[in-house]
């Protein structure tokens, strides 16, 4: 039944494949879709463009005239200063770097353990038979619907309690926030990546096994290598998550600012009471470049992981 | 050939994981902190500006933290008028500033992590703190040091059901009102020193054809909190300040004929077309204002007149000439009749501490004391900081907008009045009374607006 059914369609598929594919190159291709596509990245881009010109603006300017005056004043260009940003670096007690690596060191871990975690569950789950497995798997997948606002007193409770956190904590309050950031990833993850491991054809499996491949060996060999682009996608993903976040450092790096992340000092950069809300547009800026550097660097398992992910099979 | 890659990577995977474990190993920090009694000289025994702290023995290697609300820049005058302390008793105070203050201190008070200190904004919060019994009762030396320079007002502000809890901190007089002293004195115009001299002033400007007042409410979440104040303000002066307490505490209800009256009074400012808003717009830009950009069309002289607290001196651009005969400055909210003398609206912070750690109680005593009043106003060339502290001088007082703020709140007629909206539950004070005088300046009845106010009291 279910090879009978592909066979027609499957020609009739062959057939006019190629003719579709002319379709969409035409329409594509095509002056007012181009022009479409301009006007929409035209009109997506512009905000962004308006905060770029915004963060060299002085501060007195900011606060009484829109972005745009910048150029319709008699002297576009005089005014235009470096002050925002040499504030925005410069400007705190600590120094600006210290909170940029302090990113970095929270960062990387928490982008690494839960992968490496979950890149094994998603192999159990998915092609290791015990008993018990597909209800293990359901309580994971719904572990996701756990908003983490729920969890956040009653971990930080356990934090406490195993002397984890607080100012006397081991590795100065670094491990509560990897650990955070693993347990809220870690749902995600598996489901992810056990949706694409299960994609993979068994026959691949089947014939390591007959070649005399164990678990180990089917995993490092050719599980790996096959899951590289979803890995790296997953890995952009939990990195612009984890490079954003505000919340989990907050709550769970609590105690100093010798832990704190760039996302709590460009909180703060506005001042005490909303008056320097003038540097927030060199602050955005400058927190972006690392997440776009990741994100243009990577691009390309980006795309191929999405893909991989959900057209396989 | 793949294979071998890949496992490479899981290598340096491996590598990298084991390392910041490693190295988040080594940045544990290892002191040991437990109460106990005095112990050990001083490092600051037979100086003289460490009389106070001498009683505390010698606390070197111990930490204090401290979390508040004030983050960079203006956290770095706080950090450095600890230098007293740091150099008399040894011990080490550790600084965290967060805007998310309210809510995280009380996460972190809820799951067992407090710090040791934190300065309080709002007497309502400390309450609430106090009621989950984590909060320390202030020792003796800070209690004394509090009736020593310190109002009876300023301390049930820190206290709980009679008990000093928390010593007051720095404190902000709201009742000003922001102008250009250049724009008045070119135009002749007075500052009035009472309310209806006020009213004649603006009937006065608007006949120039400039609006006489600007205001912005806008601020988040919290939009709507510069009108509170403005009705806590006109309050004060027409019913005094004993109604005014009722009214805080909920004895009379929040829509009492005098309170609609008063919201009327200020309504007849700033729902008046004639009046507002300067170099703005008309009646309802008050509510989609920024309150940092309410003042700022005094600077263009389009506006003439600003309510603000005295806190509003750091939204003038850098640069500004804020002083008596400069571009900007303000003047004190004239009474509105001379039956309450000279009541003054403000705000201030409050030293609450979890832990009776000697090292805590000798940096509570440090602070509330009038030496450290005067090392914070030493430590603030910029100004933007005044302390009701008596011991106090004013001479050491920054910038001229806090020396007069320092003269109001040290003025001995004055009677201040903690800011209501901080006090009420945070049902009405940090809720419906923002939201209610937002919709109120967009054209809500003032029976309306207050009667919903009084509705939604717990």
């Amino acid at each position: 039944m279910t090879t009978a059914v592909p066979d027609e369609k499957g020609v009739e598929a062959l057939v006019a494949q190629e003719p579709v594919a002319a379709t969409a190159k035409r329409a594509l291709s095509s002056p007012w879709a181009s022009l479409t596509a301009i006007i929409i990245a035209v009109v997506w881009t512009l905000p962004t463009f308006g905060l770029l010109v915004t963060s060299f603006r002085p501060e007195g300017d900011i606060k009484t005239s829109g972005w745009w005056s910048a150029f319709i004043t008699s002297t576009p260009w005089k005014n235009w200063t470096l002050a925002n940003y040499d504030q925005v670096l410069n400007g705190s007690d600590t120094n600006l770097s210290t909170y940029f690596i302090n990113s970095i060191i929270i960062t990387v871990p928490s982008v690494l353990i839960p992968i490496s975690i979950a890149v094994m569950a998603a192999y159990a789950f998915a092609w290791m038979k015990f008993p018990g497995r597909d209800f293990l798997f359901v309580a994971v997948f719904a572990l996701q619907i756990v908003p983490i606002q729920v969890t956040m007193i009653p971990l930080l409770k356990l934090y406490v309690n195993q002397g984890f956190a607080g100012s006397e904590a081991p590795g100065g309050g670094f491990y509560t926030i990897w650990l955070s950031h693993s347990i809220f990833a870690l749902p995600l993850a598996i489901y992810l990546l056990h949706n694409f491991m299960s994609q993979i054809p068994g026959e691949l499996i089947e014939s390591a096994r007959v070649d005399g491949a164990a678990h180990v060996q089917i995993f490092t060999r050719i599980m790996l290598p096959l899951m590289a682009p979803a890995i790296a996608a997953f890995g952009i993903f939990q990195f612009l998550w984890v490079w954003n976040d505000l919340l989990v450092a907050l709550v769970f790096g609590g105690g100093s600012l010798e832990v704190s992340p760039l996302t709590v000092r460009l909180a703060e950069l506005s001042g005490t009471r909303g008056n320097d809300w003038f540097l927030l547009s060199a602050g955005a800026f400058v927190s972006l470049i690392v997440p776009l550097i990741v994100f243009l660097s990577l691009q390309r398992y980006f795309v191929r992981g999405l893909l991989a992910g959900s057209v396989k099979g | 050939m793949r294979s071998r890659k890949t496992r490479r990577g899981m290598a340096v995977t491996a590598a990298l994981v084991s390392a910041g474990l490693v190295l988040a190993g080594c940045g544990g920090s290892d002191d040991d902190k437990g109460s106990g009694e005095a112990s050990g000289k001083s490092p600051g025994e037979g100086k003289a500006e460490c009389a106070q702290l001498t009683q505390f023995g010698d606390l070197s290697g111990k930490d204090v933290t401290v979390y508040t609300s004030i983050v960079a820049p203006e956290d770095k005058p706080h950090i450095d008028s600890w230098k007293v302390f740091e150099d008399c008793t040894g011990a080490d105070v550790k600084y965290e500033g967060s805007k998310e203050f309210e809510t995280q201190l009380q996460v972190r008070v809820q799951s067992g992590n407090p710090p040791d200190i934190a300065y309080i904004p709002q007497p309502g919060l400390l309450q609430t703190l106090v009621g989950t019994g984590k909060v320390v009762e202030a020792p003796d030396t800070v209690a004394a040091n509090v009736d020593k320079w310190f109002g009876e007002d300023w301390r049930s502000y820190g206290s709980v059901d009679g008990k000093l809890y928390a010593a007051p901190l720095g404190a902000n007089v709201k009742s000003f009102v922001w102008y250009s002293p250049k724009m008045f004195a070119d135009n002749g115009w007075e500052i009035p020193t009472t309310w209806d001299d006020m009213l004649a002033l603006s009937d006065t400007i608007a006949a120039t054809g400039i609006k006489p007042w600007c205001a912005g409410i806008e601020s988040g979440e919290a939009t709507g909190w510069p009108a509170t104040d403005w009705l806590e303000d006109v309050l004060l002066r027409s019913v005094g300040p004993d109604v005014y307490d009722q009214w805080v505490a909920h004895e009379i209800p929040f829509n009492d004929p005098k309170v609609v009256e008063s919201l009327d009074n200020v309504g007849a400012i700033l729902k008046n077309d004639k009046y507002v808003n300067g170099g703005i717009g008309d009646v309802s830009s008050i509510a989609t204002t920024a309150f940092q950009d309410g003042g700022l069309p005094i600077l263009e002289g389009k506006c003439a007149m600003h309510r603000q607290a005295s806190f509003y001196a750091a939204n003038w651009d850098e640069g500004t000439d804020v002083s008596e005969n400069g571009q900007v400055f303000a003047f004190y909210l004239p009474p509105m009749g001379d039956e309450f003398g000279s009541p003054v609206l403000g705000g201030g912070e409050f030293v609450a501490a979890f832990s009776d750690a000697p090292e805590v109680q000798a940096f509570q005593t440090y602070l509330s004391s009038d030496q450290w009043a005067n090392e914070k106003a030493k430590a603030t060339p910029n100004g933007g900081w005044v302390s009701a502290n008596t011991g106090l001088d004013i001479a050491n007082l920054a910038s001229p907008v806090d020396k007069l703020s320092g003269e109001i709140l040290q003025n001995p007629d004055a009677v201040f009045r903690f800011d209501g909206s901080d006090m009420m539950p945070g049902e009405v004070g940090a809720g419906s009374f923002w939201k209610e005088m937002t919709n109120w300046i967009t054209g809500e009845s003032t029976q309306d607006a207050l009667d919903n106010i009084e509705a939604s009291w717990p």
